[in-house]
């Protein structure tokens, strides 16, 4: 994998930084051009398994196998993904384990693809109506603290959560070249 | 690798067995407080119906969700042996499972897939297995080489015996009749988790 690191943003580091200080062992994905860097980043870190999925729902099964084996993970993914979950988050609501979710958001700012727009717009709902909370983030210098206030909830209070990385924050997709 | 490459089957040429007696030689070979993580269905009841083992999880919502919760669980605690009992029709859902457990190759990982051929819980429809699908020559193709049929009760023993034995991850398949479970396990998530989590010596590190 080869990222233009010029053009690189501070925050996916932020969010590795956090990831590692929670002690995050599983990363489990189905990329996004917005996650990849913080992807490689899981590779290169020895600490942290990185698990490429085949569909974003076989994660949310993963993560819960991870917690209830007692080992921290996190689930990243784009937004048209989230469709893929619904029916297995009742797992998570049920079973009552944590949960975290970085989603990168498509179909909402500068897209070029229309058919990005109506999971992008579905997916706070898809979450909160199985029992995710969503938080979202726009601005670059607000990635770290709510990544932080997401993990917390998450490891230590049990919660489920999704942090919905906007699209202006990513910048609208353009395919890598 | 023996009992795997020994007597090389065909979905058509393996005995049709019972899920119950399988699922009762299985865990008596359990001695060293290996999970079992259930799918759903009929797997489960019959999980349920060869003993109330501490290490062993019942899952009842979503299908196909017991490859990937043991995969995840595997890579969380290697060291102890970790095997998913799913149905084919729980399987075919999540076939693309097969290929991130042979991405991942966990070597303390065995799949069984109690293949009847119908989605025995809700009528007895076909399930694409009974139409022709053939789930070991999916997962070889998947990735996992250490895939195969059980030819008969005794040869599956000596499969389970291996796997439980060497390096995996393992995949076993085995034919069975249409004998219905005869009780079902209690449905509490909580209380089934958090018994699991007892019994596989974890505590949640999250709001206690």
């Amino acid at each position: 994998m080869s990222i233009d690191t010029d053009s690189a943003a501070a925050w996916p580091a932020e969010i590795h930084a956090t990831l590692e200080r929670y002690d995050v062992r599983q990363v489990a994905y189905v990329p996004d051009g917005g996650h990849a860097v913080l992807i490689q980043m899981a590779h290169d870190t020895p600490t942290m398994r990185p698990i490429a999925l085949t569909t974003e729902e076989e994660g949310i099964a993963l993560l819960t196998g991870a917690a209830v084996g007692g080992q921290r993970g996190v689930l990243l993914m784009q937004s048209s993904g989230v469709g893929n979950c619904v029916n297995m988050l009742s797992l998570v609501q049920m079973c009552r384990v944590p949960l975290l979710v970085i989603v990168t958001m498509r179909g909402e700012w500068g897209e070029f693809n229309p058919w990005q727009i109506p999971m992008g717009a579905a997916t706070p709902q898809a979450f909160e109506m199985m029992g995710v909370r969503t938080v979202r983030v726009d601005r670059p210098e607000e990635v770290g603290p709510t990544l932080d206030a997401a993990a917390r909830m998450v490891y230590d209070g049990g919660a489920a959560v999704a942090v919905l990385l906007s699209q202006r924050l990513i910048g609208a997709k353009v395919f890598v070249k | 690798m023996t009992a795997f490459s020994n007597r090389p089957q065909t979905r058509d040429s393996v005995k049709i067995m019972s899920r119950l007696d399988l699922t009762k030689r299985l865990v008596a070979k359990l001695h060293k407080h290996e999970a079992v993580i259930g799918g759903i269905g009929n797997t489960n009841f019959d999980l349920w119906a060869s003993g109330r083992r501490a290490e062993n999880f019942y899952m009842l919502g979503s299908m196909g969700l017991a490859v990937p919760i043991a995969l995840g669980l595997a890579i969380a605690q290697p060291e102890r042996g970790v095997i998913a009992l799913e149905g084919d029709g729980s399987i075919l859902m999540q076939l693309g499972s097969l290929a991130t457990v042979a991405s991942r190759a966990p070597k303390n990982l065995l799949i069984v897939v109690m293949d009847n051929g119908t989605y025995q819980i809700t009528g007895g429809q076909p399930t694409a297995t009974g139409l022709g699908a053939d789930i070991v020559a999916i997962a070889k193709g998947a990735g996992l080489s250490q895939a195969a049929w059980a030819a008969d009760e005794g040869h599956f023993e000596e499969m389970a015996d291996q796997a439980l034995a060497e390096p995996g991850p393992w995949l076993i398949a085995v034919r069975l009749d249409a004998e219905k479970p005869k009780i079902q396990t209690t449905r509490d998530p909580v209380q089934i988790r958090s018994h699991f989590m007892r019994g596989i010596g974890t505590q949640p590190a999250w709001g206690s």
